[in-house]
């Protein structure tokens, strides 16, 4: 891969007035797990939604800077941002299935891209992906919402990725799982690595040092004026550089567990 | 990426497939629809307003100071609707708000889960009975078994009988939103109460009907401007419909603004009479409008105050 | 010595905890209050009971007369069947026309401008819309579809107070509308979004289909309105008297742009005639609109009441 898949220039969010975060400058690059970190507020989550124009959806939110995918800009006035979210998927901090069967749930992306090709077909091959189909391949037509947590979390990677997509953005993807379920979700994430880029926004540092091979490090300043936090990157680096030998200070407090 | 891939990436990022294209189409049908409402409200004031134009200039002033409504023989006394009306609409309130608040604060206050989880919906339902039905009822009912017993001598048709039908009407409106509005008041403020060593009907008369008075107001203001607007009671109970005397006896019959414009449309040939008989129609309607238009604001203002409380 | 005092201290204490025996006040106060919400459910159940009363008569003895009988002068052979046709083609007009636009402008206010200043004008001007009073519906009707659209409609036609009363409930639908669509929870539409969905993808395959309860038991409660309101019909022209011809077949487009009568419309000429048996037949035929207008109320109801339990 020549390039970043994503490459960040200066890039500041506003809620109408409130800047949450700023300056932010980084890039992300392909067959990489990419790890977003720090404390809550930081901003971590807003910046993962620039990058699939999902910030869209809020009525007040806007962006300065440029966030450039393979060397173009994702926010040009041109872009439909329905094109954009059929590349660049997202997994959401709580597993949110449709109310639908399970395969309609993983066909539904596909069917509404026109994708040719056999639906059970792809739908199998999500689903194994996702490393779920052994646990669902004889109920397929059942409501998704009966799965337990951790499988519905699967079932939304495996959604996203039925799309066929090059980019996965997860947020906090397993805060709401039990340890075991999260550890089936790294492992796949360590699987599905060779194929997709992925971007992670994770609270949790442990999990950023076992699983990513990039970090970058958010934390919050106050603005003394308005009295609010906006959010900030502190360092962006490979992740034993971060782990053990970090260049900013506030990055080695964090690593370290003196605070956050 | 050399540049060529970034311009086809770029391209098929844009995407103008027949997919956007009916976005578009479909966006635009769909604001259409919205912007309905907007089209309705000014054809009813259009409509009101035209109409009500040629009576007001063509209109001879002595012909309103005449007493009586007589549209048909020229004689437009605005005065005797407009008593007529409120004189139903204070009658009717008399009936409705002491039952529907009561019915409110017990089923909000009072009632235990199982009796209310019965009783909203019934009031729901009931709410739905349509006024002919009630206006029937205050005819062959309330007039022979409570009014014509209230004094004798009372005509079958009269204002009183309607006005309680108009009342009771109105209950399940008054009851709904003053219930939801003592349910808004929070637990915390009852607790609070109770806390301090009141007893129920202490805490309930001077906690929380003051925290709800926001909405009780407005149930109120609706369940006027509902009384007024309401056409079919008094047009089938109050008798009256080829015009009316000025009268503040409720014994009697009468008319309001509402039943005198059915009155004036009803008939083999829709609307015949003097000259002006037809506009009378549009001005009455349009001062109906404009009243219960600014109730209705006032209304709304009471309601947004209960949510910015809460 | 500090036992006996303590004991006879503690028996004090009790009687003080216990209080007053008897809240005469506070019982009275809520005697009171179940007083009221018997005497409006009751005087409501006398109505009913009033009602099915009154008509029993022509109801059990020749119902099938009765509802296939056209309008006559004489009680004993008049029947309500025009009023039913009248009655169908306006819930036909409100399932066309006030359905589709309501629900389409709930969307519009709900999902593709939700705080913009259009929706908040629209949204002042449909809670104004709600609280016009009937008969005022009755004159835009005779105004615009009666007298100046008289070539599309025909007059006082049933076209012409069908799409009157279409307007007429359109508020409701989408108030009610709007609602439900307001109660699909975010995290659906992020979901559909994020897989690359376009907005009316979104709404089409998962708001709607999640709404469809609440916006089915709005749709229903506007139809029952809509069957059970005569000022704007009486505005809108519909006779009062006789309707010429046999009783035809239930319903046919010919008719759309004919004279013609309703349930409520046949209620309000009985219940002024003076002749003795008009009063049970009045009566009769308020059952009829009742066993239809209430059904569907409760319906409507049950409906919003079941899933809102299910969702919750």
């Amino acid at each position: 891969m020549t390039g970043p898949v994503f490459d960040v220039h200066d890039l500041s969010v506003y809620y109408g007035q409130f800047r949450a975060v700023r300056d932010v400058k980084l890039q992300i690059f392909g067959n990489e797990i990419t790890a977003f970190i720090g404390p809550s507020g930081c901003g971590k989550t807003t910046v993962l939604r620039c990058f699939n124009r999902m910030n869209d959806l809020i009525e007040s939110a806007r962006i300065e800077g440029t966030v450039e995918y393979h060397g173009v800009d994702l926010y040009d006035r041109a872009i439909n941002p329905v094109e954009v979210r059929r590349r660049i998927g997202m997994v959401f901090q709580k597993p949110n299935p449709f109310p639908k069967s399970i395969y309609d749930n993983v066909a539904f992306g596909p069917r509404i891209a026109g994708m040719k090709g056999d639906m059970d077909e792809i739908v199998e091959r999500s689903l194994r992906r996702a490393a779920l189909w052994d646990e669902v391949k004889d109920r397929l037509k059942s409501s998704a919402t009966g799965l337990s947590g951790g499988q519905q979390q699967r079932l939304c990677i495996a959604r996203a990725l039925a799309v066929d997509p090059e980019v996965i953005l997860m947020d906090e993807p397993c805060s709401a799982l039990d340890p075991i379920a999260t550890g089936r979700i790294e492992d796949l994430m360590q699987e599905i690595k060779a194929e997709y880029t992925i971007v992670i926004v994770t609270h949790n540092m442990q999990q950023a040092a076992r699983v990513s091979d990039r970090c970058a490090f958010f934390t919050t300043e106050v603005n003394e004026l308005s009295d609010t936090r906006t959010g900030m990157l502190v360092e962006f680096d490979r992740t034993e550089t971060m782990f053990s030998n970090p260049a900013d200070e506030r990055t080695e407090n964090y690593v370290t567990g003196r605070f956050g | 990426m050399t540049p060529l891939d970034v311009t086809t990436l770029h391209a098929d990022l844009c995407g103008r497939t027949a997919r956007q294209q009916r976005e578009a189409v479909i966006r635009i049908a769909l604001r259409a629809c919205a912007s309905l409402s907007i089209l309705v409200s000014a054809l009813i004031v259009l409509s009101l307003v035209r109409e009500a134009w040629t009576f007001v200039s063509q209109v001879e002033w002595s012909a309103l100071v005449e007493d009586g409504w007589f549209p048909r023989r020229g004689i437009y006394d605005i005065r005797t609707l407009l008593v007529g009306s409120l004189l139903v609409t204070a009658i009717a309130m008399v009936v409705a708000i002491p039952l529907g608040l009561g019915t409110a604060v017990f089923l909000a206050e009072y009632a235990p889960p199982l009796a209310r989880r019965i009783l909203k919906p019934a009031l729901e339902v009931l709410a739905g009975i349509p006024s002919v039905v009630v206006g029937f009822f205050a005819l062959t009912w309330i007039s022979p078994e409570v009014v014509q017993r209230l004094r004798d001598g009372t005509p079958q048709s009269n204002v009183m009988a309607a006005a309680i039908g108009v009342g009771i009407l109105t209950i399940p409106l008054v009851a709904s939103i003053s219930e939801d509005a003592m349910r808004a008041v929070p637990p915390s403020l009852r607790e609070a109460s109770y806390g301090m060593g009141a007893r129920k009907l202490t805490t309930t008369v001077r906690v929380v009907i003051p925290a709800a008075v926001s909405g009780l107001v407005a149930a109120f203001i609706v369940a006027v401007s509902r009384a007024i607007g309401e056409t079919m009671v008094v047009f089938i109970a109050a008798g009256a419909t080829g015009g009316s005397l000025f009268t503040m006896d409720p014994f009697e019959p009468g008319q309001t603004m509402t039943a005198a414009m059915a009155a004036q449309a009803a008939g083999t040939d829709a609307v015949r009479g003097a000259a002006l008989t037809f506009q009378s129609l549009f001005f009455v309607g349009l001062l109906l409008f404009l009243i219960t238009l600014a109730l209705n604001l006032m209304a709304n203002r009471f309601v947004r105050r209960v949510r910015q409380q809460y | 010595m500090a036992a006996p005092m303590s004991r006879f201290a503690g028996c004090a204490r009790q009687r003080d905890l216990r209080g007053r025996r008897i809240d005469l006040g506070g019982g009275l106060f809520r005697v009171v209050l179940l007083a009221s919400l018997v005497a409006s459910v009751g005087i409501l159940a006398v109505l009913l009971v009033d009602v099915v009363n009154g008509g029993w008569s022509v109801l059990s003895t020749r119902l099938g007369d009765f509802l296939t009988g056209v309008l006559g002068s004489r009680p004993e052979r008049s029947g309500v069947f025009q009023g039913i046709r009248g009655s169908l083609w306006i819930a036909i007009f409100t399932i066309v026309l006030a359905f589709p636009l309501g629900i389409g402008a709930a969307l519009y206010l709900e999902e593709y401008a939700p705080r913009s200043r259009f929706a908040r004008i629209v949204d002042v001007n449909i809670r104004n819309l709600a609280g016009v009073p009937s008969v005022v519906y009755g004159i835009l009707g005779l105004a615009i579809f009666v007298k100046s659209l008289r070539g599309f409609t025909g007059g006082n036609t049933v076209m012409a107070a069908g799409i009157t009363l279409a307007i007429l409930v359109l508020p409701i639908v989408i108030i009610t509308s709007a609602e439900a669509i307001r109660a699909v929870p975010a995290s659906l539409r992020e979901a559909g979004f994020g897989v690359g969905a376009t907005r009316w993808e979104v709404i089409r395959h998962h708001v709607l289909p999640y709404a469809a309860p609440g916006i089915l038991t709005g749709t229903v409660l506007a139809l029952a309105r809509a069957l059970g309101e005569a000022a704007p019909l009486i505005l809108v022209g519909a006779t009062t008297g006789f309707l010429g011809g046999g009783p035809g077949s239930l319903v046919d487009l010919g008719q759309l742009t004919e004279r013609f009568t309703a349930l409520p419309i046949i209620i309000t000429t009985w219940a002024g005639r003076p002749q003795e048996g008009f009063r049970a037949l009045t009566a009769a035929a308020i059952v009829v609109l009742l066993v239809v207008v209430l059904v569907f109320n409760a319906a409507a109801i049950l409906l919003r009441n079941r899933y809102e339990k299910k969702r919750r």
